[in-house]
């Protein structure tokens, strides 16, 4: 047990992001929380371009994809890593949700990339060194999807920070996410505004 | 007609993970609302996530999964890690698991001490 204890610490403070060449720094959480959007916000700032197109139609995003090598620079610091961007996890997927958007024969071929987007999600868990849970911050933060990839993640000893995207909606709380998982890091932002980003590439390098 | 089948923790417990999650997944398929015992271990929850998806059809479009567990009031860091060790080693008996069909449950909405389970009308596939 005591190893256990000492693997989480050493993996928490000690390998977060120093000394390692590729860190992988993932997104994960479930559809249309603004994992993209946030990719793209972070390749926008300090690469210049995006990382994939972003809808309001869930499930958008049906393949892992990668930004290598980005640089993050905050009050004189800087940290690098490989940014993975996930397919949203969920526990349904029915091609019948996209038909208002799609014809039947789309529809369902999405459905099914979706299906195998989130396998590939979940068989990338144990690749990451890191991971940003990014959820949307209007939305009940007590869904079992959430609650399943923070509980594996933290059995994993990966270390997690929790994204409140949206704040700039209404409806957004903050404090609601705070209550749900009280022992984590969780940074307000919109992704799609850039509000906060600057809290944000701070927190991430301070981990370092 | 709405079919409620309770598990005991009994019932699963000399089961691998394999066995478990699939035995879960049947009845879910077979549209029953599953009341478990207890709850999966970490990474089984995961697992049943995946292995929903690898089910996925034009018929079974996946589950809905609720699980509520009583936390105690110890809330000290060592607490929070023997109780988190002692779930990925062996599962828990504490709390229950709720899952069911998806075409049956609409959503299972949770706040830390209580579960609620809204259905929907069934709908006839093709």
């Amino acid at each position: 047990m005591f190893d256990g204890f000492r693997n989480f610490f050493d993996k928490l403070f000690m390998n977060l992001f120093k000394g390692k060449k590729k860190i992988k720094l993932g997104l994960y959480g479930p559809p249309n929380g603004g994992k993209t959007t946030l990719a793209n916000k972070i390749c926008q700032d300090w690469l210049g371009e995006d990382m994939g197109s972003v809808s309001p139609i869930a499930h958008e995003t049906r393949e892992i994809q990668i930004k290598e090598q980005i640089t993050i620079k905050s009050k004189g610091k800087e940290l690098s890593f490989n940014l993975v961007d996930t397919p949203g996890i969920a526990t349904k997927i029915d091609y019948e949700d996209f038909l208002k958007f799609m014809d039947e024969k789309t529809a369902k071929t999405r459905a099914k990339e979706a299906t195998k987007g989130v396998i590939d999600s979940i068989k990338w868990l144990d690749d990451m060194d890191t991971v940003i849970v990014v959820l949307d911050a209007t939305k009940d933060p007590y869904s079992q999807v959430n609650l399943t990839i923070i509980g594996n993640l933290q059995a994993r000893n990966i270390p997690v920070v929790i994204a409140a995207n949206k704040v700039d909606l209404k409806k957004a709380n903050i404090k609601r996410i705070e209550a749900a998982f009280p022992q984590y890091k969780v940074i307000g932002m919109s992704a799609k505004f850039g509000t906060n980003m600057d809290g944000f590439y701070e927190t991430l390098i301070s981990m370092a | 007609m709405l079919t409620l089948q309770f598990i005991p923790y009994s019932e699963i417990s000399n089961l691998d993970s394999e066995h478990r999650l699939k035995k879960l997944l049947d009845l879910a398929k077979e549209d029953k609302i599953i009341l478990l015992e207890g709850r999966l271990k970490e990474d089984e929850e995961t697992q049943l996530i995946k292995k929903t998806m690898e089910s996925i059809n034009e018929k079974f479009t996946g589950i809905e999964l609720g699980v509520i567990y009583p936390e105690g009031k110890d809330h000290s860091l060592y607490n929070k890690l023997r109780m988190l060790l002692v779930r990925v080693i062996m599962g828990s008996r504490g709390g229950f698991t709720i899952i069911g069909p998806a075409n049956i449950i609409k959503e299972i909405k949770k706040d830390p001490d209580k579960i609620q389970l809204f259905t929907k009308e069934q709908k006839k596939r093709k």
